[in-house]
């Protein structure tokens, strides 16, 4: 193993990291609101990155701008966490008062109607958009040529996203709401705030967020039917190691689970996929409310 | 034998009469059989208010083990298998239940769905023991020393389901009935008081955790055989999902739940691939969010709401199948 292995499994962890960190955010973002681990989660990352896609194929691809590029994957975001955010919004809102285990179960349906869908609208052919990485240039480091889109720019909008959020939640007045809901709805609506427009804010930004995910995910993998299956798991597992809404933890855990697979890649490829669960399984042993949780953790 | 039992029985009587009476009913009523097992499993557990997203392991654990050693052994005989194939499960989720008892919601269900994963990769990857993800053929065994053709050998299998899901309901009917079940059902209630009452949860749960491994064993030995193959789809994280949705389709009120349940979504998958092709979990999800909309306690709270509402449930039964054998018809002409 040398210093170059280490090297790129280092940046390819961390790049991974970020999308994961991105995704398992607005999981958890989205749980404070319903309490519930949304499983349509993983149709919102894939139809990010087919939205992300499509965008790009439509307006970007050919014309060598990394502005439309950049454009291309943040409208591809944007456009499917209102809308998905919204209507899964409204269908959760129907279920609010059922069981938790009930609204559980309208994710799962939910997940299986988009999973679908977006076999409709993109069929099973693989998409690869792949751009903007080369418009984004490659920097060389020890020997390592590196491209930039996963060297620095993953990583920096992940970053960019989890400093920013504390921000708005710590500094602002519709991120106090936010925090005030997620933590004791019944209070938060004694107190003047409008908590059904704050959910409705949260959900559409954790959507966002999980589609975000997709969109940053598309230029550097083919999008396949499957690849919302796969993520979604992968989140849950960054989610419940972390503990329930820590955004913090779930940065660190997404890192740590980012890094550990891609170290796997390189030295023991059979165990890549099983690294993010094993890491779990490790964790809760020791932790078994997960890795960050405080008592009465304040849930966001 | 009281009025429950006898209408259960007339139940299973009148579908193996309706399978015999019409050929393709077979297959779908096998499968929506051992679902049904695998469900009630799954029940066990949801009235615990717990929900394993992994419980599918333990289908494809015993589906697997019985592929192994009928392969190995080609001379065994299927009730044997049947049998091994559900203790490999039943033994492999006691030693699970060990540390999974300590974790309540999502952790007990992350956990579930971490080991599912985990095993769903190593089988896939075997690729010398189990095939990988081509999966494993499963050769037709003798049962009972008599070497059956494939209709004969479908309805010894749908007979066996039939009689076995009999037993299942009513054993598994008493046992929530027991104290223990009903201690199990309190966990979701309040653990605190519980413990107060001096009952430990965590042997509650071991024991609950053992009987659902044990039904989905017995699910995938059945599977196994029924199919003559098991690839590691059939763990995957989203056929442990398809258990909790048939469950808490079926409700936790009654056994049966399980059963109507599974057939129901068997039926409608079916229904929903012949018109739509691919597309089937499209209907499938529709369909079972406006179930969950309406009938939010599940199918079987339908009938206990009424004191004599056992006869509504054989009847409700009885005209949804006849419902679904025309609607299927129609598909087929």
């Amino acid at each position: 193993m040398t210093i170059d292995t280490i090297l790129l499994a280092l940046i390819d962890g961390v790049s991974y990291g970020g999308l994961l960190f991105l995704v398992a955010l607005g999981l958890t973002f989205i749980f404070g609101v319903v309490h519930v681990l949304n499983v349509a989660h993983g149709s919102l990352y894939a139809f990010g990155g087919y939205a992300a896609a499509s965008m790009g194929i439509w307006f970007a691809q050919g014309e060598d701008s990394l502005f439309l590029s950049l454009l291309a994957l943040v409208a591809g975001a944007a456009i499917v966490g209102l809308v998905l955010g919204y209507t899964l919004m409204l269908l959760l809102r129907r279920f609010r008062d059922r069981d938790p285990v009930i609204q559980l179960l309208v994710t799962f349906g939910a997940f299986m109607i988009l999973e679908d869908i977006q076999m409709m609208i993109w069929g099973a052919r693989p998409y690869f958009v792949s751009d903007i990485m080369y418009q984004m240039g490659s920097t060389e480091l020890m020997n390592v040529v590196f491209m930039n889109y996963q060297f620095w720019f993953i990583p920096a909008v992940a970053l960019g996203v989890y400093f920013g959020l504390r921000w708005f939640l710590k500094h602002s007045l519709k991120g106090h709401q936010i925090i005030a809901v997620t933590h004791d709805r019944e209070v938060a609506t004694a107190l003047g705030v409008n908590a059904g427009r704050i959910s409705l804010l949260t959900f559409i930004i954790g959507a966002t967020l999980g589609a975000l995910g997709g969109a940053l995910a598309s230029p550097t993998t083919s999008l396949v039917p499957g690849v919302g299956a796969e993520m979604i798991v992968l989140s849950f597992a960054v989610v419940a190691t972390a503990g329930l809404g820590q955004v913090t933890g779930a940065l660190i855990v997404a890192l740590a689970i980012g890094i550990a697979r891609s170290a796997s890649i390189y030295m023991m490829p059979q165990f890549e996929v099983v690294m993010p669960y094993l890491i779990m399984m490790g964790v809760l042993l020791v932790r078994p409310q997960g890795l960050f949780t405080v008592a009465q953790a304040r849930r966001i | 034998m009281n009025k429950n039992t006898l209408y259960i029985v007339i139940g299973a009587l009148g579908l193996f009469a309706l399978s015999s009476y019409q050929d393709w009913l077979r297959v779908p009523f096998i499968m929506g059989m051992i679902y049904g097992i695998a469900a009630l499993g799954v029940v066990v557990l949801l009235r615990a208010g717990q929900v394993s997203f992994g419980h599918a392991m333990y289908i494809m654990v015993s589906a697997y083990a019985v592929g192994l050693i009928s392969r190995e052994f080609p001379q065994v005989d299927g009730v044997v298998l049947v049998v091994l194939g559900t203790m490999v499960s039943l033994v492999f989720g006691m030693i699970l239940a060990l540390f999974l008892v300590r974790y309540r919601g999502i952790f007990f269900g992350m956990l579930n769905l971490a080991i599912s994963m985990v095993l769903f990769t190593v089988v896939s990857k075997l690729y010398g023991l189990t095939g990988g993800t081509d999966g494993m053929q499963i050769a037709r065994p003798s049962l009972l020393g008599m070497d059956l053709g494939r209709n004969h050998y479908e309805f010894v299998l749908l007979g066996t389901l039939l009689t076995l899901g009999v037993v299942l309901i009513i054993a598994t009917q008493k046992y929530f009935k027991s104290s223990a079940g009903e201690a199990m059902a309190a966990i979701k209630t309040n653990e605190d008081r519980l413990e107060y009452l001096g009952v430990s949860a965590k042997k509650l749960m071991w024991q609950g955790y053992a009987i659902s491994a044990g039904l989905c064993g017995l699910s995938g030995a059945f599977y196994g055989l029924s199919q003559g193959i098991v690839a590691p789809e059939m763990g995957y994280w989203l056929k442990s999902g398809e258990l909790v949705f048939i469950s808490i389709l079926g409700g936790s009120v009654h056994a049966i739940g399980a059963f109507i349940a599974a057939l129901m979504f068997e039926f409608v998958k079916m229904y929903a691939s012949s018109i739509m092709g691919g597309s089937w979990q499209l209907i499938l999800g529709v369909t079972l969010i406006a179930i969950i909309y309406f009938i939010p306690e599940g199918l079987t709270s339908l009938f206990s709401k009424k004191r004599h509402g056992n006869e509504e449930l054989e009847s409700n039964e009885a005209t949804s199948t006849v419902k679904k054998t025309k609607e299927a018809e129609e598909v087929r002409s």
